[in-house]
């Protein structure tokens, strides 16, 4: 039981907690953009994948790591556009459109792997971020660590949150947005285009979404494999749900959800062979499913979330 | 841009959708080409490798069966606007009962073994759905979230049973169980061939899902309330429970997907028992524009395209993931000829 509580007094546990709370982070803002414009994006899981091997291979190509990020981006982006194109003008349905997405951009990255790598059996390492410490704030105990001694990619994950609350609660750009979600019509009166909003919402949703795949080949894992980013964005669009749709709990939720999945493996070295070790894997997504349920009924869903706008319809 | 209502005429209902195929293959022979191969001859070879021959239809066929119960998993939930994206969980679980009870643990003979086992994994296939359906009813949470991460779950359970409870002793170390009796097993149709007694359930499945849902009373309720939930409340249709039944057969069809696989395909159950066909019945479906007949052509098309690529892909270098990518693009394509078909674009 002791071994079990001095876990949560490391410093390597916290800054595990933080590094696999990074790619969530992205990935959690990007939904929560489409979503607050009132477009569900379940394209997520596949775009991460696609994100994650656009990222590594620019690197891999020759690339430097920051052209890396934004070729990841705009993969993502040209994603999200499409999946835009489709649910807002067209109105389809968001769901089926989604997972049409993830299969679509799930396939098109594998078969592209196979077709740039035919001959690899284990897959080739980048060279990746590396930890950036600031000074003096890394000294600090476990804090210092896990917040200051992370890769520049972490600290873009913090940069984008604030950015994203900024831009959601400070700027007209935001408030549109935000309108788009809750009352279209409102935001057709005045004079604004709502299929533009929304689309540009899904687009730069998107582009993070990517980005947060990339984090896992380019900050994390420092190559791509197969089934890499396993079921987090179905995590995130948990955790978007959980945060309340607020950039701030869903930078918490992402945090606290990294915690559980890096208190959960180092729970397998203090337990050992006694529980399968597939019942730790089990519980960051039962963990997604049980903080649903706890939210979901007083959840304040955006008012326009899948519905289609289609102008002078009631 | 905007979308005006109209009814389209019977040239444009055939026109669109086959437009869509048209895009989907232009699609593909794009990638094709950067493969550096000439894809009429990949298409050719992919039509050969589902068609070609006997053995290659039967594959398809083969292949289909599973592809025709998430199929229709899918098209049952969907038609009540159940988000079920789980079958691929359903499916597995339909898996374990069948191998809990059908390596020895009943000792029956085959005419009440065979519907034992088929009767208890659609039960526990309907019940694993059950969940995030009331989880959706009771406490308003999406089913498309707790269905998706379900999958992951029930896979990792699976993994867990494979490698304690149900691990085949003589597997040699290997995560799979141990082969069901000869009691469990599903005859084979055409004799030393892999093609299944599955794939007659299948469709005698697809006519009873048609059956119920053009004629039955549940299955107008079903309907009402996907077209319009709160009409149907109104109307004095019990949603909730019209929801649950909804659950319970969607996933039962899914299990008994993996009933056919394992009694009547591999004999026992292993990790990679479903490459995702949970997720194909998605795309199955949704060509076959939620009808039920329609799934089991639609399931031996996609059936034939997976077959047919993986031939391909043996005898030229175009990775079989092309497969895939023509399934998934011809969802997209598809759901924007519908709506081709339902509205006039109207520029201005």
């Amino acid at each position: 039981m002791a071994a079990a509580l001095e876990i949560l007094f490391t410093a390597s546990f916290w800054v595990a907690a933080v590094r696999i709370a990074s790619p969530l982070i992205f990935a959690t803002l990007g939904e929560l953009i489409c979503e607050r414009a009132g477009v569900l994006n379940l394209g997520i899981e596949g775009i991460m994948v696609a994100g994650a091997f656009a990222g590594w291979f620019t690197v891999y190509s020759g690339g430097d790591l920051w052209t890396g990020v934004a070729v990841a981006a705009l993969t993502g982006a040209a994603f999200g556009l499409l999946h835009g194109l489709l649910t807002v003008p067209l109105g389809l349905s968001q769901h089926v459109t989604g997972i049409g997405i993830t299969l679509l951009a799930t396939s098109l990255t594998y078969y592209t792997y196979r077709l740039a790598l035919p001959e690899v059996t284990s897959p080739p390492k980048i060279e990746a971020f590396r930890p950036l410490e600031i000074p003096l704030l890394a000294d600090m105990p476990l804090v210092g660590p896990a917040l200051f001694a992370q890769t520049p990619f972490t600290y873009l994950a913090f940069a984008a949150a604030a950015l994203v609350a900024w831009l959601l609660y400070r700027t007209p750009l935001g408030l549109a947005l935000r309108a788009a979600g809750e009352n279209p019509d409102a935001l057709e009166a005045q004079g604004l285009s709502v299929t533009a909003i929304r689309m540009g919402a899904v687009a730069a949703g998107s582009a993070l979404m990517a980005v947060g795949g990339a984090f896992l080949t380019m900050s994390a894992f420092n190559s791509f494999f197969f089934e890499m980013v396993n079921g987090r964005g179905w995590v995130c669009i948990a955790l978007v749900v959980f945060g309340s749709w607020r950039p701030g709990k869903a930078l918490l939720g992402a945090i606290l959800f990294g915690a559980f999945d890096a208190y959960q493996v180092r729970l397998q070295g203090v337990v050992g062979d006694a529980v399968p070790y597939q019942v730790f894997l089990m519980l960051p997504y039962v963990l997604s499913i049980l903080a649903l349920v706890a939210v979901s009924r007083r959840a304040s869903y955006p008012k326009a979330l899948m519905v289609p706008y289609r102008k002078g319809e009631r | 841009m905007r979308l005006e209502p109209r009814i389209a005429s019977p040239a444009q209902t055939i026109l669109y959708p086959v437009a869509a195929f048209a895009a989907t293959f232009a699609f593909a022979a794009l990638l094709v080409l950067l493969a550096g191969v000439s894809p009429l001859g990949v298409f050719r070879l992919v039509f050969l490798g589902a068609a070609g021959s006997q053995f290659a239809l039967l594959e398809t066929l083969t292949r289909a069966t599973p592809l025709i119960f998430t199929g229709l998993a899918v098209t049952v939930a969907f038609r009540a606007k159940l988000w079920n994206i789980g079958a691929e969980a359903q499916l597995y679980i339909g898996a374990v009962v069948t191998v809990v009870l059908g390596t020895g643990a009943v000792a029956a003979p085959s005419w009440a073994l065979v519907p034992l086992i088929a009767l208890a994994a659609m039960l526990a296939g309907g019940l694993l759905l059950l969940g995030p359906a009331l989880l959706k009813t009771r406490f308003g949470v999406d089913e498309v979230v707790t269905t998706l991460l379900l999958n992951f779950i029930v896979l990792l359970f699976v993994s867990l049973l494979l490698e304690g409870p149900l691990k085949d002793p003589m597997g040699l170390g290997w995560p799979q169980s141990q082969r069901v009796v000869a009691e469990a097993q599903w005859p084979r149709l055409v004799q030393g061939k892999r093609l299944h007694m599955g794939f007659a359930v299948a469709i005698l499945a697809a006519l009873a899902v048609w059956l119920m849902l053009a004629r039955s009373v549940l299955g107008y309720e079903m309907r009402a309330v996907g077209h319009n939930a709160a009409a149907a409340r109104f109307a004095g249709i019990p949603v909730n429970r019209v929801l649950a039944l909804t659950a319970l057969i969607s996933g039962g069809l899914a299990a008994l997907g993996g009933v056919a696989e394992v009694s009547g395909l591999k004999g026992n159950l292993t990790l990679d028992l479903s490459p995702g066909f949970g997720y194909t019945g998605i795309v199955v479906a949704m060509l076959a524009l939620l009808h039920p007949l329609g799934v089991v052509a639609s399931a031996i098309f996609v059936a034939g395209i997976f077959v047919g690529a993986d031939a391909m892909s043996r005898a030229v270098g175009v990775p079989s993931y092309i497969a895939e990518v023509m399934t998934a693009t011809a969802l997209l394509t598809m759901g924007t000829a519908i709506v081709f078909t339902r509205y006039r674009i109207r520029w201005r």
